[in-house]
This record gives C-alpha cells, structure tokens and sequence, in this order.
C-alpha cells in the first residue's frame, strides 16, 4: 500500500509541474469543449433569432414593372435594391455566391396582372446552399403572401369570400418541454463530458508504460523492490485522479457558458444547475476507471510516446459510437443499454437534463456494469504488466 | 555475492545467453568484458530480475532470482544501460522517490538522500530539475539512486558509456569505494583496459557464452598475449560462433 501511495504522490507531482500536459489536460479538455459548443451554440441561436428582424437585402431585376410588389417587400423588411444587369448577369451571380437570392420581374408583369393572365416572377436561388436557401425562403414566402392578397382582392372584387379559397385549417400543438428540446440539443454534451475525462488521463496513460519506455526510466524502476501490480495500480490511480479533475472542470465549464447561452429564447430551460453538475459527476464517475484503465491497456501495446498517441485518439473516438447509433435510430432509454458503458452515461444524463425521473435501477446498473468493466481492464493491465515483452 | 549457474536466455530465434556461469564475490569487481551483443546486457538483466531465464538458475547472496525476485531485488541496485530519469523531478527527488519504494523509514530518507549526494559529489545540482542535465549528470544521479538503499549488490551495465574524463575517474573511485566496503561490485563494459585497471576477476562473454573468468594475469597466461587488447580479441576467437 505505501508503495501504492508513494507511486501515486510522485506522479501527481509530475504531472503537476509538467505545464504543457497539465495544459492539455485540464484547460483543452474540459474548457475547450465547452466554450466552443458555447460558441456555436450562442452562434446559431443568434443567426436564427434575428433573421426576422434583419431586413434583407435582395437585388430586383425590373423594379419599375411591379411598384406595388416592391412596396408590399418594403414593408416586410426586405429592402430592393439594385441588381446585376440582365437575366444571365443575375444567374451568374448567384451562382458565384455573390448574391444569395435575386428576384426578376419581367416586362409585361402589369399588364398580365391586369389582364388577369398568370404573370411570372423568376427567383434565383441556389437551393443546395442551406445558409442562401434560409434568405430565399423569406422572399419566397413574402411573394407567396402577396399572391394571396391579390387572389383575395379579386374574389372579393367579384364578390366572393376569400374564405372560400381555404377549406380548413391546421393546428399543430407541440407537445415537447422546454427542458425536452433542450435535450436534443445538449444531448452532445455528455459526450464532450467523456472527451474531457479521457483528456484529463491521457498523458498519464501513456506514461506508464510507453512514456516510461521511452525515457528509460521503468527498467530501473522494475529493480526495485515492489511489485509491478502496484507501480501500476499507483499510476492507474493517479490517471483517475487527473481524470476526476478534469471531468469536474468540465462540468463547472459547462454550468458558466449555459448560463450565457440564450437558450431561453430559443423556448429551452436545460435542467443543469448545480445539483444536476453533482449528479452528472457520479453517474460519470465510475466511467473515469474504465477510461484509464483502457488508455493505459491502448497505450501499453505502442513502441512509443507518439504512437500510443495516435491509438489513443481512437480510444477517444470510441466512446461515441453508442450514443451515435441510439441517436440516429431514436432509441428510448431501456434496460439493456444500461449495460453499455459511455451510452448509459449518456442516457441518464439526457434524462437529467430534460428534468425527467431518473430510474435508479438503470442507474445502479450503469455504475455498476461500468466499473466492473474497468476493473476487469485494469486486471487485464495488471497482468499485462508483469510480461518480460513490457520492455519492448 | 552473485551466483550464475548456466543461464541461457532466447529471444525468438535469437539465442542472446547459452549458458553463462560465474561467481561474484563480495569485496571484489567482478567485470562482464564482451563485444557488442555478447548477451552482458541479457545476463545482467536476468540478475535484475526483468528477464526470467528460460534455463538455469542465478542467485543474489543466495536468494533465487526467479522464484524469489522480490527478496533478490531487496538485495540489488541497479544501473541499467541507458537508465533514464524523471525530468519533472530535481535530482534529490529522484532519488529520494527511489529510497521510499525501496522501503527505507521516512525519517532515514532525507539523511540517506543527502549522504549519497555527498559520497556522488552532486550537490551542485541535487535541486534542480533534471530536464536538460548532461549525460554524465544523468548518469550520476541515476548510480546515486540506485545506491541509495545502501545494497550488498551493485550491478551496473556498461555505467562508463558516453562518460567524460572526469567523470569516468569518479565513478571509478565510486566503484572502488564500494569494494573497500565489502560489497559485490558486478559490472559491464567493452572496453578491456577500463576492465583491466579495476577489477579483481573478469568474465569475458562472446557469443553468448563465457570465454574466460579469470584475472587479469591470468587471462594474459591463458591466451598467450601480453597486449590486453589481443587478449581479449583471443579470447573472443577461443569460443567461436555457434
């Protein structure tokens, strides 16, 4: 046990005077990851809150044969303004991106209205451009809107209801919370939670063998009186720390940048206050030992520092390949994916957030399943530690 | 005292020990003398105990190296080739790490860490890091943790590599130290007349085998050659390749 210890105590003062790793491991993973996921967010909730407010600007190809439809666009804070000249000018410029959307009113455009003949307006847009096709959308349907007013002033000109034209209507009643939609959205987040704790451990990780191969330092060390089990079980424990750590920031990181994202505007209250930062931290806990003991089982197979890097990138990876599936096939929490560790985690988590009951069965299963897997990892290390071959 | 009792040693198809046998006495340097892949290395690190052998048997002061590493280990220190250091760690640290996995009482360890740092004249740079410290410094501060736990045994693979002048002097008043002592001093080189100026006996392997164990006198009878360096060559050509 002392040698446990003493292991552990070196390597949390290594790694704590290494200020570049230290770095990596607690600034990148767990602040990084939010604060970009902030950043983003906080971007397309703008983007998407102020585009009715925006006027938009839009070029009008033959402004002077519709003044009408150019007022009625006026008011519905869509600005005319002037564009290229002629028809294969305006496609081309669209098609370069120089203009998002243009709208062309060709000669005769009165008359037709006039002579109740269907007139044609042409709008240009390119419709694979997601970010042009949200502006195109905004002429379109005001165009769509003035072509309805005209339809009705001709019925009532003829002495016709408008109403006649609309058979019924359509109510849509939105039954998800607040907190629901939040969860689709915020749903990504455990998995930055799981990328933050395996960043917290990986330098550790890799030290415990590749590292210490690499720098020379476990031969001498596998001459000292101790047992291997315990130099690794010492590190293993050092890697959990860091990870803890690591995983802790994160969440605190987490808690700040929500509280500066509008998400109440966008009709989301995520459930994500400090008890909710407590409750994350212990269903994600026990995963911290199946990360370490992993990273270190990863690493313990590379030649070197920088390969077991580039393993370990995968083992980074690894973790979202459940949450992936079951969100693309949009699987409910049940029994069974309790058992899969990193999807559990991100399940009950999902449920904290969308403020729903949390079964404890599933809870329980999940913490238990998950560190009886890092255990039998860390045994498996173990073992794979006392191997002649460890010295590569 | 070192027991080697016709240890063989593969790796793959690669036969780097085929029974090696010697004896090193407490109070004496016992030299491990052999060209570049000789299987030194492999022997020693038998003794050390991170190689199992795959046939027979080597002790340390009697205490089996297979089925009782742990005592053994209790019993050594060691200096792997190219042993590396923490450089997150000052040099004082570093040892003193070492001195409490060996075991040694907290109280002792300040004292224990500061005699060897006198008996390696480092003081000059036990507080610092050890990131950027020249090879000889390295080395230093890596045969001042391996001694630190005071141990009957020192084995030290080929410790003069890369060393200065000076620093090859110090270690070679280091080693005899150690002798005067009463300590078994086991040690590797390929370098004859370093071998030749401290030790009592040397073993020259070639091959895997062991070619002579004999003094330096009576190498020099036994191969017929008064030049150290033609001894050694003899030596090697008396065991042939495989």
């Amino acid at each position: 046990m002392r040698t446990l210890i003493t292991v552990f105590i070196k390597e949390v003062i290594d790694n704590f005077r290494d200020r570049r790793t230290l770095a990596s491991a607690l600034i990148m993973g767990p602040l990084f990851g939010p604060l970009l996921f902030a950043f983003v967010i906080n971007l397309s909730i703008e983007r998407s809150l102020d585009d009715i407010d925006r006027v938009l600007e839009v070029p009008v190809l033959g402004q002077q044969h519709a003044p009408n439809l150019m007022r009625y666009l006026e008011s519905h804070n869509i600005e005319v303004i002037e564009g290229p000249p002629g028809r294969a000018a305006a496609i081309d410029a669209v098609t370069t991106g120089k203009h998002d959307v243009i709208v062309i009113v060709p000669a005769g455009f009165g008359e037709q209205l006039a002579d109740t003949i269907p007139a044609k307006i042409e709008l240009i847009s390119d419709q694979a451009n997601t970010q042009a096709e949200r502006d195109a959308r905004r002429v379109r349907n005001a165009l769509h809107s003035y072509n309805q007013e005209l339809a009705a002033i001709r019925l009532v000109a003829r002495g016709v209801s408008p109403i006649v034209l609309r058979p019924f209507n359509v109510d849509e009643i939105d039954v998800s919370t607040p907190s629901g939609r939040s969860a689709m959205l915020l749903g990504m987040m455990s998995y930055f939670f799981i990328f933050a704790l395996l960043m917290g451990g990986m330098y550790l990780a890799i030290d415990t063998t590749a590292g210490e191969r690499e720098r020379g330092s476990l031969e001498p060390i596998l001459t000292l009186p101790v047992t291997r089990d315990q130099l690794m079980l010492g590190k293993i424990a050092a890697t959990c720390v860091f990870m803890a750590v690591s995983l802790l920031l994160s969440l605190c990181s987490f808690f700040v940048a929500l509280k500066f994202m509008p998400l109440e505007q966008l009709g989301m209250t995520p459930n994500f206050g400090p008890d909710v930062v407590i409750a994350a931290f212990f269903v994600l806990a026990p995963f911290i030992l199946l990360g370490a003991s992993l990273m270190t089982l990863v690493a313990s197979f590379t030649k070197s520092y920088k390969e077991a890097q580039t393993w370990l990138s995968v083992v980074l990876v690894a973790p979202t390949l459940p949450i992936l599936i079951v969100s693309i096939l949009t699987l409910r929490p049940q029994l069974e994916f309790m058992f899969i560790p990193s999807l559990s985690q991100h399940l009950l988590l999902v449920d904290m957030i969308k403020n729903e009951p949390v079964n404890m069965l599933h809870v329980a299963i999940s913490v238990t399943s998950t560190i009886a897997l890092g255990a039998v990892l860390t045994w498996i290390c173990a073992r794979l530690y006392r191997r002649e071959g460890l010295l590569g | 005292m070192i027991r080697v009792n016709d240890i063989h040693k593969s790796f793959g198809k690669v036969r780097a020990v085929r029974g090696v046998s010697f004896e090193a006495p407490d109070g004496k340097i016992t030299g491990l003398l052999g060209p570049n892949g000789a299987g030194k290395s492999t022997t020693l690190r038998v003794l050390y105990t991170v190689l199992t052998p795959d046939k027979g048997r080597a002790s340390i002061d009697g205490v089996d190296v297979v089925t009782d590493s742990l005592k053994a280990r209790q019993r050594i220190g060691a200096l792997p080739h190219g042993a590396g250091l923490y450089p997150h760690l000052t040099a004082r640290e570093n040892i003193a790490y070492y001195a409490t996995l060996c075991g040694l009482d907290k109280r002792d360890i300040e004292a224990r860490v500061a005699g060897i740092v006198d008996l390696l004249e480092i003081g000059d740079f036990a507080d610092r890091r050890t990131k950027g410290f020249s090879h000889g410094q390295r080395t230093k501060v890596s045969l001042a943790r391996a001694l630190v736990h005071n141990p009957q045994n020192v084995i030290l693979d080929e410790p003069s590599n890369g060393l200065d002048v000076m620093a090859t002097r110090s270690l070679r008043d280091l080693i005899l130290k150690l002798k005067d002592a009463g300590r078994c001093v086991l040690f590797s080189s390929h370098v004859m007349q370093e071998v030749a100026a401290l030790c009592d006996d040397i073993v020259i392997i070639a091959n895997g085998k062991v070619a002579i164990d004999d003094s330096v006198d009576g190498i020099r009878r036994r191969t017929g050659c008064d030049d150290l360096e033609d001894a050694f060559v003899r030596a090697i050509e008396m065991v042939g390749p495989e």
